[in-house]
């Protein structure tokens, strides 16, 4: 799909009303001034940017805002290679298209904490682009040559007399001129903006409450919509009363969907009541033996299975044999739902010749491809809007909820609005999956570690959402941060055994990163205790060739003075991780209530090295968040299951983590000037071990399982 | 018809007696700061003021709040200490439930000008945030009451 010129207006808010031809160019599609135009141009050399008459420079961002900060750091590597005055810039969602793929995967969509990665590269070249092309215009009007002329924010100077023209007056005569195909980038030292933390250009939508989710879309003759849907997995409808449905003040029709009813409304509160009024009733589903303690044990009885091999180095077995001292844990971790703040949403409006879409995604060409699946037409005639994302954390790059509300157009005849309750929300999630591991670890006579035997039990996220990236018959997500850590031990296997349950599985904010950090950074503590050895020496020495986690872990160990006594009552534990191309540790200050098993942490200090920084203000935000998360999952979550379907509804029996259970953070950037590394989960891995190491230096008590409730903290004190 | 003061505005709306304020402030006059977040007033996402004080939206009959003033996000004034503090700590990251902290923040403020560090945690444990700023939420309250205090 192309987009056309007035698209692109339409979308900058640029507005001059010109229509402009697109043409394909080095960065996507290239937009051309006709020959017919008059009064003033913007100046759009490619589609990630528009220099407007007015001065404004409009950059298009092709990932999805979800707090990450994606709508301020990419505008700042634009503006950064444009010379732009950030005053200036400003930011516009990208609609769904080819043009605004990501270039390495080659599908528009947000995940990975790949964002600044995978765009950097193009966008400095775009931006730099347009800078040589308002040189030369400068240039141009002055009858210099470009060396004569230089840019400051916003404008051209001519070196010669002094005197300067803004990018807005050049922007005419700058869209004359070619694009150039191999701009020059700013040297290092030439950089503005990168680096520099810049405040977000999304905050004031965001204070101002003007900020518009998916939640907040209106559309002309829309309707709203609540799905009743089966309450287990696999359940069939018996029997449902669309009468009484209809009565309901405000209802006005009921369709099928899926595998239950939509009730169509002139207002969320009366669709709601309607779905109510259907008096819907299910069967028992396919699974009703389902619970949390039946998945549990499956989980664990799998470990006694042979698995496929996901590394295999050295002589595993042999060094166990002749290790001076042997050690075997066993560890399970629950689902987790991503109770994003703003529950699934979408509003669809399909018509006989065309399609709309308004969405919070993390996944404009599932969307796009889903909607073009479900309405027949052609790709170009359906539009994909996406909208601010409420958190996404994996959540939305699933399209479920889209193909719900574009079902339920078709069907209807008009636009939908259909807004899930929480309790749908979080009982239809792709939940982080469960996993349960055993560990085999040998230590030779001097505490060294000689081997390691992972064994992990995981369903497969890949298989399902994205099969061309499975390893043979291992998920990558299962082992990773196991088959590729680290630490230098000589005879290391991971073996994966795969489980499939009716629970749908999911990317859930660091994916495997997420158990797999927990499971080998609590053991590492383990071996280290066995070998006597402090827990932070212990893993410095079996990092000797591995400077960067080097440097992260002493990092963080000298932010929190490890060494030092600690206060009275409380311990310290540490744990790194190595994800998404960012190195963190993390340093966390617990107390453990020994009356009633509660686990207090203090402050997290917390280290991180994502290679460069674009801007450290949000990296630290990041790491903030990622500790909360993470702290959240550690302590209070896991999704529980009951009869043959999900249990937990809302917060009162899955609650987050709460302003009083915040810790302090200390964020440092240690960044080695390394390739540029993610921000979005990096921060989430180590703080459930390194938790969990804290208690055991408080308690002696090791806690295998997560969540850390009070209750199992008392039963094992 | 119910007759609603909100933000200083009178509005009329034709909705019955029980609908949750926050249906009718959101999809009715379309102020759609005010969030959606679970229904039960557990999330806080729908913090208003009413009559001055925080209030879970989600939690009000619409024809209880007759006559009483009504305020939401984009009624609590652009240059509000609150607003300003969020801005300067740069607060928000998806800022979903931004709103509602802020609202729940504002009525703290205003009731107590100087709040302990144990009392902001006490008062904000109802407003959740998942994307997890709950550092930077402290700390602009802290400023706020800081720069509030001087203005």
């Amino acid at each position: 799909m192309t987009m056309t010129r007035r698209d692109f207006l339409k979308l900058a808010a640029g507005g001059t009303g010109l229509t402009l031809a697109a043409s394909v160019s080095p960065f996507g599609v290239r937009l051309l001034s006709a020959a017919d135009m008059k009064g003033q141009v913007a100046f759009s050399p490619n589609v990630w940017l528009q220099v407007a008459p007015d001065n404004m420079v409009t950059v298009v961002v092709n990932k999805s805002e979800m707090g990450q900060g994606v709508y301020t750091s990419l505008p700042m590597i634009v503006a950064d290679e444009l010379d732009a005055d950030m005053k200036q810039v400003r930011f516009v969602a990208a609609p769904a298209g080819a043009a605004f793929n990501d270039p390495v995967w080659g599908m528009q969509g947000t995940g990975g904490s790949t964002s600044v990665r995978h765009m950097h590269d193009t966008l400095r070249k775009a931006g730099a682009a347009a800078r040589e092309m308002l040189v030369a215009a400068a240039a141009k009007t002055w009858g210099v040559s470009p060396a004569e002329c230089e840019t400051a924010p916003g404008l051209v100077k001519n070196r010669v007399n002094g005197q300067t023209l803004t990018f807005g007056q050049l922007s005419a005569k700058a869209a004359e001129l070619p694009v150039p195909q191999n701009p020059t980038l700013k040297k290092q030292s030439e950089l503005r903006y990168i680096g520099k933390s810049l405040p977000r250009l999304d905050t004031q939508d965001k204070v101002q409450g003007t900020a518009s989710f998916g939640i907040d879309t209106f559309v002309p003759d829309m309707v709203y919509a609540a799905v009743e849907r089966p309450p287990v997995y696999g359940a069939k409808l018996l029997s449902h009363d669309r009468d009484s449905a209809k009565k309901v003040k405000g209802v006005r029709e009921v369709v099928a969907v899926g595998g239950g009813m939509a009730v169509c409304a002139d207002t969320i509160d009366a669709a709601w009541a309607g779905r109510k009024a259907l008096q819907a009733k299910w069967d028992g589903g396919t699974s009703p033996d389902l619970s949390t303690k039946t998945l549990e044990s499956r989980f664990l009885g799998a470990l006694k299975q042979k698995g496929v091999a996901a590394k295999k180095q050295g002589d595993v077995a042999g060094a166990l044999e002749k290790s001076a001292r042997k050690l075997e844990a066993t560890y399970l971790l629950p689902y987790l739902a991503h109770i994003t703040m703003e529950p699934m949403n979408c509003t669809a409006s399909v018509r006989p010749d065309g399609c709309d879409v308004w969405i919070p995604t993390q996944n404009q060409t599932g969307v796009h491809q889903a909607a073009v699946k479900i309405t027949g037409l052609r790709p170009e005639q359906v539009k994909v809007h996406t909208t601010y994302l409420g958190g996404g954390f994996g959540r939305r790059f699933e399209v479920d909820v889209a193909v719900e509300a574009l079902q339920i157009s078709k069907a209807a005849g008009r636009p939908v609005k259909l807004v899930w309750s929480r309790e749908e929300d979080m009982g239809n999630d792709f939940y982080r999956p469960m996993n349960a591991c055993t560990i085999n670890g040998g230590l030779d006579e001097r505490g060294s570690m000689i081997a390691w035997s992972h064994k992990v039990v995981c369903p497969s996220v890949f298989a399902r959402a994205l099969p061309g990236m499975m390893k043979g018959d291992v998920d990558p997500a299962a082992v990773e941060g196991v088959e590729d850590m680290e630490y230098e031990i000589p005879n290391l296997d991971v073996e994966y055994v795969r489980i499939e349950t009716p629970v749908p599985v999911g990317f859930w904010r660091s994916v495997g990163h997420s158990h797999n950090a927990f499971t080998v950074e609590s053991f590492i503590d383990e071996l280290a205790r066995a070998a006597r050895r402090d827990p932070l020496e212990f893993r410095l020495a079996h990092l000797r060739n591995h400077q960067r986690a080097r440097r992260v872990l002493e990092a963080a160990a000298e932010m929190a003075g490890w060494g030092t006594p600690p206060q009275i009552g409380q311990a310290r534990g540490i744990a790194w991780h190595f994800s998404f191309g960012s190195y963190v540790a993390q340093v966390a200050e617990v107390s453990v209530d020994r009356d009633y098993g509660t686990i207090k942490v203090h402050k997290v200090f917390c280290a991180v090295d994502c290679g460069s920084v674009i801007n450290p203000d949000n990296v630290v935000a990041q790491m903030e968040g990622g500790v909360i998360m993470g702290l959240s999952a550690a302590l209070k979550e896991g999704i529980s299951f009951a009869k043959g379907g999900v249990e937990s509804e809302n917060y009162f029996n899955q609650d987050i983590l709460r302003m009083s259970e915040a810790p302090e953070i200390e964020v440092k950037i240690v960044a080695s000037g390394d390739a540029l590394g993610g921000i979005g989960e990096p921060g989430v891995p180590p703080i459930a071990p390194a938790v969990a190491n804290a208690v055991f230096a408080a308690t002696g008590v090791r806690l295998r399982r997560l969540p850390m409730k009070p209750q199992t903290v008392l039963a094992e004190l | 018809m119910i007759s609603l003061d909100v933000n200083g505005k009178t509005y009329r709306v034709d909705v019955g007696p029980d609908v949750p304020l926050l249906w009718v402030i959101r999809e009715h006059l379309k102020l759609t700061g005010t969030k959606y977040g679970c229904g039960l007033g557990m999330c806080g996402s729908c913090t208003v003021h009413v009559d001055g004080k925080s209030e879970r939206s989600c939690q009000i009959p619409v024809g209880d709040v007759q006559g009483k003033k009504i305020i939401t996000i984009e009624g609590l004034p652009k240059d509000h200490p609150v607003k300003k503090a969020w801005v300067k700590e740069q607060v928000p990251q998806c800022g979903y439930c931004q709103p509602g902290q802020m609202m729940e923040a504002a009525a703290l403020l205003a009731r107590r000008p100087n709040p302990s560090d144990r009392e902001i945690s006490e008062v904000m444990e109802g407003n959740l945030c998942r994307c997890g700023t709950y550092p930077r939420v402290r700390r602009a309250i802290r400023t706020a009451a800081r720069e509030g205090g001087k203005s």
